[in-house]
């Protein structure tokens, strides 16, 4: 397998090349090219449709990408031999309906995959997963079922669930857009406290707010195609082509309530 | 609340995208102190007891309109049935307090083996249906022909009639004369009505495990968990859950469908009834029978409504 994990001594976890996907003949992602270096925070943005959520699901194996290659730390993960379960084991991922099983409180969500995907005993995952919920302020929902809880604080449930197995990347799409402005908050929390601990993440975000605030880097989908990346700084304020400005016109236009 | 407030944080000062941060903190901050309103001064105002009191006459009415009603319908009934020219024979072959005093205890214990048919079917249509259910799930191609095998099974099963299924293994089964087989009429009426109801209960689980939304597996697979693992930890428990109340009704149809069993001769509560019926040519035996059937599915239809009714409850909450 090739795909070399040390480029110009940075250490690479995600590299995503000229990734395609259609449903049904219709193009969703274009020859994708990206690439996550380790602790580096990456933010998608686009319109609705653009093929945020379909490039995350891609890079999780939940979808298969019809072209392309996808490295994860070095391993081609589109090779079809790959075991998809031992890939996603690496890989976290947070959706915006939050997902979280029902029929499970709080820490049987969480302690499900450390349980019965990675064998750690069932002390020793509910012990983490104590502690995880103490840090982010729901030590006392420990208990609780999911529809319990407000929209904010299972959004931070899925989040924690997906950290509790110590994923190398963490995707996570549109994690705020079913949230009360008032619960936005909370979750952007754990996602700045998350970068400051050095996670590898990839976010899908209309929260021009967040990814100019956490984003290493920027990354503008248009009709599948990665249009432009680059530093946050330079996206928002000097876009180079004509479309990322057009884009985030409409967006700030429409945020200015 | 301990969550940190505000999702303002996130923008730049002047940016438009600051405007709906600000609106965030605003929302942020009522949520973080909600208003300190204590109950303790609150006294029931005139209106609201006079609201108190309308509602209760209301619900006085309606009840005594209920029990009138019932009582005029019942009184109707009866007497237009008593009137009936034919009632005198009818009273006298159908309810002789003789014939159901004579008849009972043999029906009783005939009935007794009803409920035994019925508790051991239970579990084995269960897990019959379950493991069928599944089977249909699995999408590895080595599995094919066991899927090809529960397809047509539930298509089979589902479209003989009971009663048939019934004498066709009472009477097919044994004739084959294979070593093993139970000759046991009751056996062989179990295995019949597994047979019959576990189509019906694979395709109760099965739109059960459907109707769990495919996002619930996505989390579960993108958790690291298998395909298998996904179904037995997250999707059955939701799609058990939910198919409990349609269950329960296969299984108020199950208690009274024992009774088909007599045709191939167990001496069961249908059985009794008969027997007892052709020596004396009175009829009360089978109101025995009836009533000893309705006396076991009411309280198991009773709680199948209260199941549903709590499902609602939840699902409206
Ligand atoms: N399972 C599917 N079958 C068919 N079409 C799909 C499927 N999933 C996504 N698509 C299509 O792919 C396109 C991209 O979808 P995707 O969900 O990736 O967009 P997105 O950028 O995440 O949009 P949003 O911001 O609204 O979440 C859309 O046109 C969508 O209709
Ligand atoms: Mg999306």
């Amino acid at each position: 397998m090739s795909g070399p994990r040390e480029t110009e001594g940075r250490d690479v976890v995600l590299r995503v090349e000229n990734v395609w996907k259609n449903y049904h003949g219709h193009h969703v992602l274009r020859g994708i090219d990206l690439s996550v270096d380790s602790h580096e925070v990456v933010c998608l943005i686009g319109a609705s449709g653009s093929g945020k959520s379909t490039l995350l699901r891609c890079v999780n194996l939940l979808e298969f990408v019809d072209d392309g290659v996808i490295h994860l730390d070095g391993e081609e993960i589109t090779d079809v031999r790959a075991d998809p379960d031992d890939v996603r084991k690496r890989i976290g991922m947070v959706f915006q309906s939050y997902n979280l099983f029902p029929s499970m409180t709080v820490l049987g969500n969480i302690t499900l995959a450390p349980r019965k995907v990675h064998g750690v005993g069932r002390a020793r995952a509910e012990e983490e997963a104590r502690e995880l919920l103490e840090r982010f302020g729901l030590a006392d929902k420990a208990g609780a079922y999911p529809d319990r809880l407000s929209g904010g604080q299972q959004q931070r449930v899925a989040i924690i669930r997906a950290l509790a197995t110590r994923p190398r990347l963490l995707l996570l799409d549109e994690v705020t857009s079913a949230l009360d402005p008032a619960l936005v908050g909370e979750v952007l929390e754990i996602i700045r406290e998350l970068k400051a601990t050095g996670m590898t993440m990839v976010l899908a975000t209309h929260e021009m707010g967040l990814a100019r605030d956490i984003a290493d880097k920027v990354c503008f989908l248009d009709g599948g195609v990665l249009l432009e990346q680059g530093p946050p700084e330079q996206i928002f304020t000097e876009p180079r082509l004509p479309r990322t400005r057009e884009f985030l016109r409409r967006v700030l236009e429409a945020r200015r309530v | 609340m301990t969550h940190p407030s505000g999702g303002g944080t996130a923008d730049a000062p002047g940016s438009p995208a600051d405007a709906y941060g600000a609106l965030a903190d605003a929302y942020g901050a009522l949520a973080d102190a909600p208003g300190d309103y204590s109950e303790g001064g609150w006294v029931k105002s005139d209106r609201q007891r006079e609201r108190e009191r309308l509602r209760r006459r209301r619900d006085l009415r309606s009840s005594s309109v209920a029990t009138v009603s019932t009582v005029v319908f019942v009184v109707l009934v009866v007497s237009v049935v008593t009137a009936s020219p034919g009632w005198p024979r009818v009273k006298e072959t159908f309810f002789d307090l003789g014939q159901f005093t004579g008849a009972f205890p043999d029906v009783l214990a005939g009935f007794l083996l009803n409920i035994k048919i019925f508790l051991i079917a239970e579990p084995l249509i269960l897990v019959v249906g379950l493991l069928v259910a599944l089977v249909r799930t699995l999408h590895a191609p080595v599995f094919f022909p066991l899927r090809a095998l529960a397809v047509l099974y539930t298509d089979v099963f589902r479209g003989v009639p009971t009663i048939l299924v019934i004498y066709l293994v009472g009477f097919g089964l044994p004739a084959l004369e294979i070593q093993g087989v139970p000759s046991d009429l009751a056996t062989l009426g179990v295995i019949a009505l597994t047979l019959s109801y576990g189509a019906y209960v694979a395709e109760v689980f099965r739109a059960g495990i459907d109707s769990v939304h495919p996002s619930q597996r996505a989390a579960a697979r993108s958790l690291g968990l298998t395909q298998g693992q996904a179904m037995r930890f997250v999707v059955l428990p939701q799609a058990v859950r939910r198919v409990v109340p349609p269950l329960l009704n296969d299984f108020v149809s199950l208690q009274k469908d024992t009774a088909l069993v007599a045709t191939i001769g167990p001496l069961e509560a249908l059985r009794q009834a008969q027997i007892h019926a052709a020596d004396t040519f009175n009829y009360t035996p089978y109101l025995v029978a009836a009533l000893l059937f309705i006396a076991l599915t009411i309280p198991m239809a009773r709680f199948t409504d209260y199941l549903a009714a709590r499902s609602q409850r939840r699902r409206g909450a």
